[in-house]
């Protein structure tokens, strides 16, 4: 016949000597216990031995009652066999004040702190995308210098991973755009019976800001995080270190070849973006406005001045540095475990596009001054 | 499946605790065990040794239903487990606790919380003070300082860690308790501790202990019978001079290579 469970539970009893006992029954386990602990807070020192010779099976959590309820009351413990003797002397030999959780801290002490530490954080990361920018340009230099040290299988690669491969999702993103810019403007610049002037919006939008800008943030997110990634697992597996150890440079051989494809493949890629762009735009015009496409390349061919092209073929290879640079610094960056990398990956992508947006900010004034209107 | 309602173990039962028949498990073609038998006397610590790819850790999960074997019969308790659901085999999984190879903490909560989690999932009608005091002595019970309750698992080192594996694994005051190699990528001294934990532990909770290890350390001191896992099988059990005077070319190479004679010797001379 299988022994089940029997629930434990007590009666308060006066014995001959004049001390008030409980006396416990039933099994003293984890499974048995049931409301016994708060049922026993309330005698407090009401109560001055605890008769355990009436008590089944007891566990570690029966004895840290008992050796509890006797604590704080001063009870004595009588009639334990054994195993109740040994497992109260265990848990009474390790019955030590400790906390479940951290001390929150005071929450103005918690805010500053935390201010405190993105400040130095953001500060620390600008300065090391900095440095890190700068030994990059010197071992570009050191390149220049010994061309045969240049690895152009590696970069090569790189372009097409960047680059190549990009053409699809890129084209894809940047004909959506200038349809969706297009059927806006033409909405709105119809209430002035000024349809025509969509062609001006589409043809000048994407080539001076979209264009670049949205393949900027697509590169970022696609390569940007690629590069943190793979560059962040070869530091954990100490294949970085591997490298140092042999004589190649892991900024010669890792980072400069996904920085050239970088520079070299955003200003194609965004120049690609935009065109693809127009063509988006012109396919809405011709649907939408009943414009056709002839008469719509022409009017691109007036109303877009050239340096609206070349206000994205500026910024382009600068916003693909930043994507480079902060791809691999955070790659760079990862110690410790798998989960620093994913963190690493995220911090890429969120500071490059960060970075390409503040400094597409800048360009912005900054042609505009110089007159590139 | 009709019956539903959980098997309640005999607290009593005194045949093996864990009784494996005829078990096989592959994958794909591959296949790791073929007509494994094995037992687990109440009370005892039995080590599980085998070389890389024998399939130790597939028998150990096999055992608490991560893996579903192709074939065999499986008794925990005296209680067959293969083919029943979770809600039938509840109370066995009460009563077995588990640590596995990386001590498997759940890292966003502190070492208390950890410990707290099984407890809260099985008995969630318990007292929430008294839930925490539990927890905060089955830490101390696992050799940690008081200190290490509230710290998470990234704050702690490997040998604390596996520790707070412990006490996570004895928070249900398990009967019957896994280790899946526990001194693995502990220095020589924090191994001897966890093995003389071990050992306490087993003896103050009345444990019966299922160990995995290739520490022939652990096995010459705290081991009271050894199985060896080759061929698909457990080729022999029994405690270390019995597997000496075996004739197996693996149990041989195994107990008198260089480092077996050695882990010999120190407990001969140590203990």
């Amino acid at each position: 016949m299988a022994v089940m469970t029997v629930p434990s539970d007590f009666v308060e009893e006066m014995t001959e000597d004049g001390v008030t006992s409980l006396r416990f029954t039933g099994d003293l386990s984890i499974a048995a216990i049931g409301d016994l602990p708060e049922r026993l807070r309330d005698y407090g020192e009401g109560v001055q031995r605890l008769d355990l010779s009436d008590i089944g099976y007891i566990d570690t959590v029966g004895a840290w009652l008992i050796h509890r309820t006797a604590r704080d009351s001063g009870a004595e413990i009588v009639g334990g066999d054994n195993d109740a003797e040994r497992l109260i002397a265990a848990v009474s030999g390790v019955d030590q004040p400790a906390e479940v959780r951290p001390d929150p801290p005071n929450p103005v002490i918690r805010v500053l702190d935390e201010v405190g530490e993105a400040t130095t954080i953001a500060l620390t990361t600008l300065a090391g995308l900095v440095g890190f920018f700068g030994s990059v340009l010197v071992s570009a230099g050191s390149l220049i210098r010994h061309p045969g040290r240049i690895r152009w299988n590696a970069v090569i690669q790189r372009f097409d991973v960047v680059g190549v491969r990009a053409l699809g999702i890129i084209g894809l993103m940047s004909f959506l755009i200038g349809l969706v810019i297009a059927q806006q403007g033409a909405v709105q610049l119809r209430q002035f019976g000024a349809e025509v002037f969509t062609v001006n919006l589409v043809g000048r939008l994407t080539m001076r800001e979209l264009g670049v800008l949205m393949t900027a943030i697509m590169v970022a997110g696609r390569s940007g995080s690629a590069f943190a990634a793979q560059i962040g697992t070869m530091k954990l597996t100490e294949e970085i270190d591997a490298m140092r150890t042999i004589g190649v440079s892991p900024v010669e051989a890792l980072v400069l070849p996904r920085f050239l494809a970088a520079v070299f493949m955003l200003p194609l890629l965004g120049f690609y973006a935009s065109v693809v762009a127009i063509i988006g735009g012109g396919l809405l015009s011709w649907v939408e406005l009943d414009i056709p496409p002839a008469t719509f390349f022409a009017r691109i061919r007036e109303v877009v001045p050239l340096t609206d092209v070349y206000v994205g073929l500026v910024k382009a290879p600068v916003f693909g540095a930043i994507i480079a640079v902060c791809g691999c610094y955070q790659g760079m960056q990862v110690k410790g475990n798998a989960e620093e990398v994913g963190k690493r990956t995220t911090a890429a992508v969120v500071q490059a596009i960060f970075l390409v947006i503040v400094l597409d900010a800048f360009f912005a004034v900054f042609f505009s001054w110089i007159g590139w209107n | 499946m009709v019956d539903e309602d959980p098997i309640i173990v005999d607290r009593e039962f005194s045949g093996p605790l864990i009784c494996v028949k005829g078990l096989r498990n592959s994958f794909g073609d591959q296949v790791v065990h073929e007509g494994l038998d094995i037992d687990v006397r109440k009370g005892e610590i039995l080590g599980v040794v085998g070389g890389s790819g024998t399939g130790k850790s597939v028998l150990m999960r096999s055992i608490i239903g991560l893996q579903q074997p192709d074939e065999g019969s499986i008794e925990v308790f005296g209680e067959s487990l293969l083919g029943r659901s979770d809600a039938e085999t509840i109370d066995v999984r009460k009563r077995w606790g588990v640590l596995f190879q990386g001590g498997a903490l759940f890292s966003t909560l502190t070492v208390a919380e950890n410990v707290m989690v099984p407890i809260r999932e099985f008995y969630p009608e318990m007292d929430r003070d008294f839930r925490r005091e539990v927890a905060k002595y089955k830490v101390c019970l696992s050799g940690l300082p008081p200190e290490a309750s509230p710290k998470y698992p990234s704050e702690l080192s490997g040998g604390m860690r596996k520790r707070a594996g412990i006490a996570r694994a004895l928070a249900l005051d398990p009967e019957l308790l896994f280790l899946d190699e526990p001194t693995a990528g502990l220095d020589p001294i924090g191994a001897a501790a966890f093995d003389n934990l071990t050992r306490e532990l087993q003896q103050t909770l009345g444990l019966t202990v299922f160990l995995i290890t290739h520490d022939l350390d652990t096995l010459h001191a705290i081991c009271d019978r050894v199985a060896v896992l080759a061929d698909k099988q457990v080729i022999a059990v029994g405690t270390i001079p019995e597997l000496l005077a075996m004739d197996h070319p693996w149990i041989q190479e195994y107990f008198n290579g260089p480092r077996g004679r050695m882990a010999a010797s120190q407990t001969a001379s140590g203990n």
